[in-house]
């Protein structure tokens, strides 16, 4: 048996939006196989994984929550990868978003005024896209592959903010534990509606990806992104510059992440502590192609992911599985997706080979 | 044994994985494929590798799990890429991304418990050299098959006539498909041979560097090991030496800690991250030179016409 590909003349309007679901079903398929072989029993899991959460009012806030910086993020790679550029260390950008964010409510903790928090929120964005910025330029100017530098960069802010709380930003009256002093209240980012702790993040990743959502389908920049990512010769011609390119969407990913950030300290933790993401940078890759890199489709998809870190603490509580089974789950998501998205471009046929019969697409 | 050779011989335990997974990703990229999800099936190896260590008692079949279920874990990438047609990059971040999660929860059952560290095997009369002879006759298996692999793979690529074929397909695709060279196959047998590379690197993790599982324990050995693919311009020499740089990079920061260096742990861990940008910055900054060494194919996709 062979898997034979043909390409179809325009790509299927159909699969585009049936592939995502498609993906979301073998998933779940996969999930319950998963936990049957963990020795639970799949109904069960499944229900508590993607049902239970969906029920009470405190979990649909937590899904708010963890949704949040999945879009922000997922929303500005999204722009990365329809104009080719690999932004792979958005989980870098996070950090150094928050770090500088915080500066102002951990080293002017004396200072209280109304400001406090914008200017918080305008640090979070120019760290977070200054740190990208160093990949922009290595790409740009340096030749340099963005996907390793990026990347390199990660590992080096989550060093440096390891020092940071444990060295010069440490609380002095946290008994040596590794965190920054608690922010002050003016400088906590407020809760969304009395009903829970959802915070303002979630809007700003809602603004933000309908802001993109209109760039991308109104705007000659939006054509521009499209034109490049496709053909780099053909945005030439049309008078796009790819290097300018690369500084817009890694600056904008990067802002967007920063903001996710120090939203994410400022909303969710009130401090700064040596762990600050369970990964967010990395989970926005799979909420960007889960989303069909569309920002529209980013909300829906980083709601879901949302709900798989919620599922899995609540399985972790109700089956006590470990929390990995969440990575499992959204390594899985990834690879259906990526799968599923063939069927947009290519009719699948599976071609059996029988006895004196020659292979007829061999030539 | 005195200080110098310690070093070396740390340097070298730092260095190998480092040479196995970029050697295997250098066959895979040769042929036209990137892929980038060798930190996954180094991690996917290391956890196999010790898990059936921990079974059989024996880290000789360690070992040959770790290189299966690299190569196995490999497949699920060449599926994707190779005949589903989808993007390498993304593909190579799902198997990543798949393989900490698959590892951590494998490993669960055995965080915290002591492994069996893999015995070197002493080389009669070489072993009794002075200064080389402790360094490079007294060591465990894996590190002979590293050096063997460079020597093979070099002797492969450039002068077998299945080397030249998959050098071939990966400058040119097309072409190579139509002087009826199984471009598929062959890229399948090349992705194949990365990932049992990178689960022979994550096998010396769990049963040589630290002989243990620790969740995430590669460590972004294997985005070094993409990097260093690049600074060795897709040849296996200066891979070499590329990889015994590294090691040593990574390897300072534990000997600057022991002499008692006034720099913060975290700076010197930085170093390894630091030194694989400097060092791409400084390999890629001549955009000709890179074009020359780049096979032309890399990351594009190759759908047979017909």
């Amino acid at each position: 048996m062979r898997i034979e590909l043909e390409k179809r003349a325009n790509p299927s309007t159909l699969f585009s939006i049936l592939s995502p679901f498609i993906a979301l079903a073998l998933t779940i398929v996969a999930g319950g196989i998963m936990f049957a072989l963990l020795g639970k029993s799949p109904t069960s899991a499944l229900y508590s994984f993607f049902i239970e959460p969906l029920l009470d009012v405190w979990s649909l806030h937590e899904i708010a929550i963890k949704a949040a910086p999945l879009i922000l993020i997922g929303a500005g790679l999204s722009i990365c990868y329809r104009s080719n550029n690999w932004n792979i260390g958005a989980e870098g950008q996070f950090i150094a978003g928050a770090i500088a964010g915080a500066i102002v409510p951990v080293v002017f903790h004396d200072w209280h005024s109304s400001l406090v928090l914008p200017l918080m929120l305008i640090f979070g964005m120019i760290g977070g896209a200054l740190y990208a910025g160093i990949p922009a330029f290595l790409k740009a100017h340096m030749n340099t592959n963005e996907i390793l530098t990026s990347l390199m960069l990660v590992y080096i802010a989550q060093l440096f903010l390891d020092w940071l709380v444990r060295g010069p930003w440490r609380s002095p009256d946290a008994y040596n534990f590794p965190v920054t002093r608690d922010f002050a209240p003016e400088a906590i980012l407020p809760e969304m509606i009395a009903s829970g702790r959802a915070n303002l993040g979630f809007a700003f990743a809602i603004i933000a990806a309908v802001g993109l959502w209109i760039m991308m389908r109104y705007t000659l920049k939006g054509f521009e992104i499209t034109v490049l990512g496709q053909s780099e010769r053909a945005g030439r011609f049309a008078g796009f510059s790819s290097k300018r390119m690369i500084w817009f969407s890694m600056l904008l990913s990067g802002a967007l992440a920063g903001l996710a950030g120090i939203s994410e300290v400022s909303g969710t933790i009130g401090k700064l502590q040596p762990i600050i993401s369970p990964g967010y940078g990395f989970t926005a890759i799979i909420v960007a192609f889960l989303g069909r890199l569309n920002p529209l489709g980013i909300i829906a998809a980083g709601l879901f992911l949302a709900l798989t870190y919620v599922g899995g603490e609540a399985v972790q509580l109700t089956l006590s599985v470990s929390d990995k089974v969440t990575r499992v789950f959204q390594g899985l998501l990834l690879f259906f997706v990526l799968s599923c998205d063939t069927l947009i471009q290519y009719k699948i046929r599976l071609v059996f080979l029988r006895f004196g019969q020659s292979s007829e697409g061999a030539h | 044994m005195g200080i110098i050779e310690a070093i070396l011989l740390t340097v070298i335990t730092a260095a190998t994985p480092l040479v196995l997974a970029s050697l295997g990703e250098l066959v895979t990229e040769r042929s036209g494929v990137l892929n980038l999800g060798v930190e996954g099936m180094m991690v996917m190896g290391a956890v196999l590798a010790f898990a059936a260590t921990q079974a059989t008692g024996s880290p000789y079949i360690g070992i040959l799990a770790g290189i299966a279920c690299g190569a196995l874990f490999s497949l699920l990438f060449g599926f994707l890429t190779l005949t589903l047609v989808a993007n390498q990059v993304a593909t190579g971040l799902a198997l990543t991304i798949l393989g900490l999660g698959v590892s951590g929860q494998i490993g669960e059952p055995y965080v915290g418990m002591s492994g069996i560290k893999l015995q070197p095997i002493v080389i009669p009369l070489l072993a009794d050299i002075p200064f080389l002879g402790p360094l490079l006759f007294k060591q465990d298996l894996i590190f002979y098959l590293s050096i063997a692999l460079v020597f093979g793979v070099n002797w492969f690529l450039f002068k077998s006539r299945a080397g030249l074929k998959l050098r071939a397909i990966g400058d040119s695709h097309g072409s190579a498909h139509a002087l009826g060279i199984h471009v598929i196959r062959t890229r399948y047998l090349a992705v194949m041979f990365g990932g049992a590379c990178a689960g022979l690197a994550g096998a010396q993790l769990s049963l040589v560097y630290t002989p243990q599982w620790v969740e995430n324990m590669s460590a972004g050995r294997g985005w070094i090991a993409l990097a260093l693919v690049v600074f060795a311009s897709w040849r296996p020499w200066r891979l070499l030496a590329g990889g015994y740089l590294f090691g040593a990079v990574s390897i300072s920061q534990l000997h600057a800690q022991a002499l008692g260096i006034g720099i913060p742990s975290q700076f010197l861990s930085a170093l390894p991250y630091a030194a694989t940008v400097i060092v791409l910055i400084l390999i890629s900054h001549n955009r000709r030179m890179t074009l020359i060494n780049t096979p032309a194919s890399l990351g594009k996709p190759f759908v047979p016409d017909r």
